[in-house]
């Protein structure tokens, strides 16, 4: 009931759009002359780094842009009509009925205080003033459709009541309850596990397929794009850059900018010693600091002063592809097929002795079963279950697992603002692990230090820069004078690349990228010998995460740190790290050197693990896992195996064992261990997740 | 000498600003009716991208509030300069508005000098990109000044606030002395209360009972609030029980039940409240202590020196307070004892201070416990710092905005309690020119008699609602970050 | 949830009891007795003759002793004199026979709430009638405070920065900045003095204790509702601005649902959780206002007597104003806790 029209053309078509926000001051362009189209049953992605205009289109396509932004340009026109042109009315009945949304949070885009099930039937209710049961059964018919578990349940309960993952399921049924023509989804799985976010993502691809729906794929992550879409406009600083189908773009691309992109990132073939990631040099352009001509020209390595960085710079349609277009002047110019100039290769550096070793170590919390009433029955949380490894001298440890793996307490026990239950923790052969940080000594605590995960987060925002590495230098008791800190401490804003003026900088003047950098200069003024550094670069944009991660490995050459990276992304680990240790619910299941780890046999988590992570490479081919269901609460952790709800090996094993007994560590070749049941010939029977489409 | 009218020669004034009014009025009320029926119009562009200026109904009658406020500041002004250049010739309203001359040279001084630098003040260069704020702080600083200056006697027509003229009880603004002396200002400006003394003169007195205890007073219930309620808020646990458990029994407490317990000359003779302001007075000194010693603790010798410097002046200050000659606290010769606070002010302060700290304790608590979860402060915690560092320098920095906001709101809340104090003639002197007492006294013929109680009331409310206004513009500046 | 309850009414109970001590200790030192023997007996009393006076009436005994007897779990007092017997829980002079068949303890446990000095009446009959007037009082501000401050805040917050927002913001700003004090005094002005006033209304409510009327009982009801309504509507304001830039809203907009029932079904819910918390914080701090108003309009209520009882130093009826009025604050206290929880399904359901 009143759909629009059949329209025999695009489902959606934007045109040469131009959005602005108007503040006070200024007119700050957001999206500027930005055209692309979706075809009926296609997925568009639309990839580029935060703040550079892509969740705008999508508002924009909403005609939701809030009280300051306005089209200044362009049109955008959905089955051949002029969504601007519309009045309110006639918008409303197209919003949720014909163009559905998907966002970035899920718990925050669902009411709070309804139930799920009045949530969902609301949107049939509106559009097609269906009764109340008709609604509910269609509301109960998407749930399932879904795969969600038990989906009357589901519409009774609220949502705070949901795992993310659940939550993300029922905005992708609310967006699908009528059926829309078009579907834009605004980065959805960034807020998820990998695991989850790999299961999200499957099910979004066959819906799609099943609902002959058209999608426009808002995401930064190029992985995805490549997993979902079937066509990728890829955008910059407020214009696309370039545009075409996913073969030609991310194989035969036509954009500096493109290709700078993806040789920041790290694919399977980059190596830290032999094929180091490019970063972009420079930063992103604020919107009202952009340069004349091409936006991209300050950062391009193929510049040319007098016709980059004059006149608009229209897209042009690339030759004999398909509706690939590009803009850059010089597209036709450079020869795209030239080799990558291998920046220095640098040197393996050999792993030195033992400096720390983690015996056996136990974190238990005792928490209160009821937290708000109180009382109640005291339950054990176990958050590290025996931890056992050892981290030389200038190696790299990656530590991977995903949300409620006990990666943050072993790191919060490490640093000493928690005590170990049971085990030991030897620093250079002394015990810390019972010594909390009031009573570590200086040294004891300058040589472990942390890089934390959110750089928005890691400074004090009222306190300079500078101020605050010499505070850490004062409490580590490192030069004598004022001035001699001081000068140490722009010799730190040296190490990490940083200009000296940046000392008198208030945190909220530095990009994410340069705070990131502060916060490991600020890691390392004591001289720090093990850094724990969480999730360094996960919040950082995929241009600025190579080179904050290239500054942490040169550092580590020159200090010859042990550094033990936390990390969820498969895709850096294997980069960047010498071992890896995976871990699952404080389990620890898998340990092993990178290769070890990287190839079969795997525990069939990690395998799992492999299989989620995106990768912007079109010519690997993934074995394709899925795992089911979410990540169990630590609250409430399964019996027997802690992965034994969601494995898929798990009938392998004979007799119910993965039910009862917690599987014992499987020492296999030269320090490779694996935490299974699985006997030798099914392990060996595995094979690569990964593996590239050529061999 | 004859009486003087409300406005003397610029009466013709009068009308055309009755008229502005009515006008202002209708087109308000226009206003809002108007975008309360016409629905929301959504911004359809035309294909050039510009926006042509739309002259529906609603324009027009936005347009006409703007210009009917105009047109009655203007007036408004108009009276004011008038009135300075003709003195009492404009009536009632050109002699105030001469007697106020130091307060607007001071308020224009200040604003020129603050817009001139705005750029460069922070948070407070900010305020003056906020109208609503400026006119708070231009409220505030009006009775600011008024209080400072009417120290000094600079303001007031009749010096002696508690001088009783005969022939002028209860007389009608704008009568004059029957039989004025040598340079007398000759007429009793808002007319004479129940006791024949001159209530403009009170007034005014009055803003500096305000000025002088309102702030100072919510100051130190902020100290005593911060030192208590960031280690509730960092540590939680047991302290936090305890402490949360104190603060909600003061605040259980009705205000002027406290009040009658607390504010009486038979508890004064007790030296409870002495006692309470040897706690109370305490907290600034542990405060600065913890603060530098914190800081500094790594290099001794900047500590010791710091200590010093900040330590020993509030330390002497702290105990020339406290001590009182003839009191229970009397441990210092009368020679050094210096500094002597009455009874009544002292018991007035304390017990404003006791009233308002639980709830500050409470703001900051909630603030505390919100920052301590941030990165930095795990950063701080990662690299050893201790506890009072972290929340002194890491957490109370990070929580001043709502901070500030809140000491502006409290200040005005402190005067409605001084106040009530004053209404229900509980502590203050009972001749005291405080505005709550002049309402308390004026209220008692207030059936016939107006002008006695009125202006201390306008005075209090509007002072309190510059405040309102000030934190209201402070709020919305420092969310803009 | 009933555990919650047990453990609330736990703390409310030591609450009380501390409060309660806290006064009785206030209201028994030395001065304030010394005060209490000279206005009972006579003004020219020596130094000895009021202390034999607090000897004789119960006074002169340690206070932790004296609480307990007013609280009923230490026997009260006795005393024998030439005359007869005396004590706490016998009126006047007795005969030994008479004080062996008086009840042992007397206090608030046992339903005896004291006798008033200063009314000459028992406590327990003033206070409930007193109770009574200005529960009137209250229940008409809580009708019309209640609301329209919720209307006022929820019309203002439901478009951040319109014409409704301004207007309606401007008067709660001015309504907060206004004390009863300064209300009340204006509205008689205007209202009801007879020089130049507009005589719509009565400026006293004495005559409303019996017979409430309109005229006699409207300003009152207004004055106290005004200065908490600006509160009131400015915390729903705030609520409102924010839950209406929630995501959820968002989501709810982009689903063709229109503003009006945006505002209804998505918003308001959620709009009132944090000023329902408000509104029963606030409410003892209307006792403020009662007792201004009560006294400016010379209305015969709770408010009246306290201030009648703490400016004579009435111990035991003040001891009984204080016991209700603490008893108000935290029985309001949980309802608040356990109304958020009800309305809250977040932490009603975990």
């Amino acid at each position: 009931m009143n759909k629009l029209a059949e329209h025999n053309g695009p489902t959606l078509e934007i045109e040469k759009l131009s959005f602005s926000f108007f503040t006070r001051l200024r007119e700050i362009p957001a999206v500027m002359d930005f055209s692309v189209a979706v075809q009926p049953g296609e997925a568009v992605g639309l990839v580029g780094e935060s703040g550079c205009g892509k969740s705008t289109v999508a508002l924009g396509v909403m005609q939701d842009l809030g009280k300051n932004g306005r089209i200044v340009g362009g049109s955008i026109k959905f089955k051949g009509r002029d969504l601007a042109e519309m009045s309110a009315e006639e918008l409303r009945d197209v919003r949720g009925n014909e163009i559905a949304m998907i966002y970035q949070e899920p718990m925050a885009s669902l009411n709070p205080a309804m139930k799920i099930g009045r949530q969902l039937m609301e949107v049939p209710m509106i559009h097609e003033g269906v009764s109340e049961q008709e609604a509910r059964s269609r509301a109960l018919e998407v749930v399932t459709d879904v795969r969600l578990p038990d989906p009357e349940r589901m519409l009774n309960s609220y949502p705070h009541q949901l795992s993310g993952g659940q939550q993300q399921r029922i905005v992708i049924a609310m967006a699908l309850m009528s059926k829309p023509a078009l579907l834009i989804l605004d980065e959805p799985t960034t807020a998820l596990d990998v695991t989850v976010e790999a299961a999200v993502v499957e099910l979004v691809r066959d819906l799609g397929k099943k609902y002959g729906t058209s999608m426009l794929f808002i995401s930064h992550n190029l992985g995805l794009i490549l997993e979902t879409c079937d066509r990728v406009c890829v955008m910059y600083s407020g214009e696309a850059v370039e545009r075409g189908s996913i073969a030609d773009v991310f194989d035969d691309m036509q954009h500096p900018y493109t290709q700078a992109l993806f040789r920041s990132i790290p694919l399977p073939s980059a190596d830290k010693n032999a094929h180091p990631l490019v970063a972009i040099p420079g930063n992103f352009p604020l919107p009202h600091e952009r340069p004349p001509g091409c936006n991209f020209g300050p950062r391009c390595d193929y510049f040319e002063a007098g016709r980059c960085d004059s006149g608009q710079i229209p897209m042009a349609d690339v030759a004999g592809n398909d509706r690939h277009a590009t803009r850059c002047v010089k597209f036709q110019e450079i020869d795209w097929n030239a080799p990558i100039e291998i920046g220095e290769q640098k040197e393996k550096t050999e792993p030195g002795k033992v400096v720390l070793k983690i015996e056996n170590l136990k974190k238990y919390y005792e928490v209160a079963a009821n937290a708000l009433f109180g009382g109640g029955a005291k339950k054990v949380v176990k958050a590290n279950e025996t931890l056992s490894f050892e981290a030389r001298e200038s190696e790299t440890l990656a530590i991977v697992g995903e949300s409620g793996c006990g990666k943050s307490t072993f790191a919060k026990v490490l640093m000493g603002l928690e005590t170990a239950t049971e085990g030991q923790i030897l620093l250079d052969g002394q015990n810390i692990e019972q010594t909390a940080i009031e009573a570590r000594d200086t040294r004891t605590i300058s040589d472990v230090q942390m890089v934390f995960q959110n750089p928005f987060d890691t400074l004090n925002p009222s306190m300079t820069v500078g101020r605050q590495i010499i505070r850490a230098l004062e409490i580590f008791d490192v030069g004598t004078s004022d001035q001699e800190r001081q000068q140490r401490m722009l010799e730190l804003l040296d190490l990490v690349n940083l200009p000296r003026a940046f000392a008198e900088r208030m945190p909220r003047q530095l990009s994410g990228g340069q705070k990131q950098r502060v916060g490991i200069a600020r890691a390392f003024s004591g001289g720090a010998r093990i850094v724990v550094a969480d999730e360094p670069v996960s919040a950082l944009d995929v241009s600025v995460q190579a080179a904050v991660t290239d500054l942490l490995m040169e550092i580590q050459r020159k200090e010859k740190t042990t550094l033990l990276f936390i990390s969820h992304d498969l895709s850096i680990v294997r980069y960047l790290s010498d071992r890896v240790m995976v871990m699952y619910l404080g389990h620890v299941v898998e340990l092993g050197s990178t290769d070890q780890v990287f190839a079969p046999p795997y525990h069939p988590y990690t395998e799992a693990l492999h299989s989620a992570v995106p990768i912007a490479d079109t010519s690997i081919v993934k074995e394709h896992i899925v795992l089911e269901g979410d990540i169990p609460s630590a609250m409430d952790p399964p019996s027997g195996c802690p992965f034994q709800t969601r494995c898929r090996w798990k009938n392998e094993v004979p007799g119910g064992l993965c039910d009862s007994e917690v599987p014992p560590v499987r020492q296999r070749e030269a320090g490779h261990q694996i935490k299974c049941h699985l006997s030798d010939e099914v392990l060996q029977r595995m094979s690569p997740v990964i593996k590239m489409a050529a061999e | 000498m004859d009486p003087l009218s409300w406005t003397g020669q610029i009466a013709f004034l009068t009308p055309l600003l009755t008229l502005v009014f009515g006008l202002l009025g209708l087109s308000v009320l226009s206003w809002i009716v108007l975008n309360a029926v016409l629905p929301e119009n959504r911004a359809i562009n035309s294909a050039g991208g510009s926006l042509s200026l739309s002259s529906g109904p609603r324009d027009i009658a936005s347009l006409a509030v703007k210009l009917c406020f105009l047109a009655a500041t203007l007036l408004i002004f108009s009276y004011l300069v008038l009135g300075l250049i003709l003195g009492t010739q404009a009536g009632i309203i050109g002699a105030m508005a001469r007697q106020f001359l130091p307060v607007w040279i001071a308020l224009v001084l200040l604003f020129t000098l603050s817009i001139a630098f705005k750029r460069r003040l922070g948070l407070y260069g900010k305020l003056f990109d906020s109208p609503i704020g400026m006119i708070g702080f231009a409220l505030v600083m009006f009775w600011v000044f008024t209080g400072v200056f009417g120290a000094f006697d600079m303001i007031v027509t009749h010096d002696d606030p508690l001088a009783q003229i005969s022939g002028l009880k209860n007389k009608v603004p704008g009568t004059p002395l029957r039989s004025p002396g040598e340079g007398d200002f000759q007429w009793y400006l808002l007319g004479g209360d129940n006791l024949a003394r001159d209530v403009f003169s009170r007034t005014v007195k009055g803003a500096w009972e305000v000025v002088k205890i309102a702030p100072l007073a919510t100051l130190f219930a902020f100290m005593v609030g911060i030192t208590l309620g960031l280690p509730a808020g960092y540590f939680g646990g047991r302290l936090d029980t305890l402490l949360s458990f104190l603060a909600n029994l003061i605040l259980a407490f009705p205000v002027i039940l406290l009040f009658y317990l607390l504010v009486t000359p038979e508890i004064v003779q007790t030296g409870l409240p002495q006692y309470m302001a040897i706690v109370l007075f305490s907290f600034p000194l542990i405060f600065f202590a913890v603060l530098i010693n914190s800081r500094f603790r790594t290099q001794p010798s900047k500590n010791y020196l710091w200590l010093a410097i900040v330590l020993l002046p509030l330390l002497m200050l702290y105990l020339l307070v406290v001590n009182d000659p003839g009191s229970k606290v009397d441990f210092l010769t009368k020679t050094i004892d210096i500094i002597d606070i009455p009874g009544g002010i002292l018991v007035v302060f304390v017990s404003v201070v006791f009233v308002n700290s639980p709830t500050v304790f409470r703001i900051v608590r909630g603030l505390a416990m919100d920052i301590k979860t941030r990165d930095y402060v795990a950063a701080a915690q990662t690299r050893g710092e201790r506890p009072w560092y972290i929340m002194l320098w890491e957490v109370l920095p990070n929580a001043r905005g709502p901070l500030i906001v809140d000491f502006c709101l409290r200040i005005g809340y402190t005067t409605i309690l001084l106040g009530t104090l004053g209404f229900f003639g509980l502590g203050l002197p009972p001749e005291s020119p405080d505005w709550g007492s002049t309402i308390n006294e004026g209220r008692k013929l207030l059936m016939i008699y107006l002008h006695p109680a009125l202006p201390p009331a306008i005075a209090l409310l509007s002072m309190v609602l510059g405040l309102n206004l000030l934190a209201d513009g402070l709020r919305e500046e420092s969310l803009k970050d | 949830m009933g555990l919650f309850i047990l453990s609330r009414s736990g703390v409310m109970l030591l609450t009380a009891l501390c409060l309660t001590f806290i006064v009785f200790t206030l209201t028994n030192l030395a001065p304030n007795l010394e005060k209490l023997a000279k206005t009972q007996g006579n003004f020219r009393m020596s130094d000895e003759a009021v202390a034999s006076w607090l000897d004789n009436n119960g006074y002169a005994q340690p206070t932790v002793v004296k609480y307990g007897q007013w609280l009923g779990v230490l026997p009260g007092w006795t005393r024998s004199t030439d005359e007869g017997m005396t004590g706490r829980c016998m009126t006047g002079v007795v005969s030994a026979s008479e004080a062996a068949n008086a009840a042992r303890f007397c206090g608030i446990l046992q339903g005896d709430w004291g006798h008033s000095t200063v009314l000459q009446k028992d406590v327990a009959s003033v206070v409930s009638e007193r109770l009574g007037n200005t529960m009137r009082l209250m229940g008409w501000v809580l009708l019309l405070m209640i609301p329209s401050a919720l209307i006022i805040g929820v019309l203002a917050g439901m478009r951040e920065g319109s014409v409704t927002d301004r207007s309606l913001s401007t008067v709660s700003i001015l309504t907060t900045a206004t004390p009863e004090y300064v209300s009340g005094v204006v509205f008689i002005a205007i209202f009801t003095s007879s020089t130049v006033g507009l005589k719509w209304f009565k400026g006293s409510a004495t005559a409303a204790t019996d017979n409430p009327t309109f005229e006699n009982f409207f300003l009152p009801v207004l004055t106290i509702a005004l200065y908490g309504l600006g509160y009131i509507a400015r915390m729903t304001r705030a609520s409102m601005t924010e839950v209406m830039t929630a995501q959820y809203i968002r989501t709810a907009r982009l689903k063709g649902v229109s503003f009006p029932k945006i505002v209804l079904k998505h918003a308001l819910r959620n709009a009132l959780i944090a000023p329902f918390t408000v509104i029963m914080l606030q409410l003892p701090w209307l006792l403020n206002g009662v007792v201004i108003v009560e006294t400016l309009f010379n209305y015969k209520g709770f408010g009246w007597i306290l201030v009648q009882a703490a400016g004579n130093n009435d111990i035991e009826l003040l001891l009984a104003i204080s016991v209700v009025s603490v008893f108000v604050v935290l029985v309001t206290q949980l309802i608040s806790d356990i109304g958020y929880v009800y309305l809250n399904p977040r932490i009603r359901i975990s």
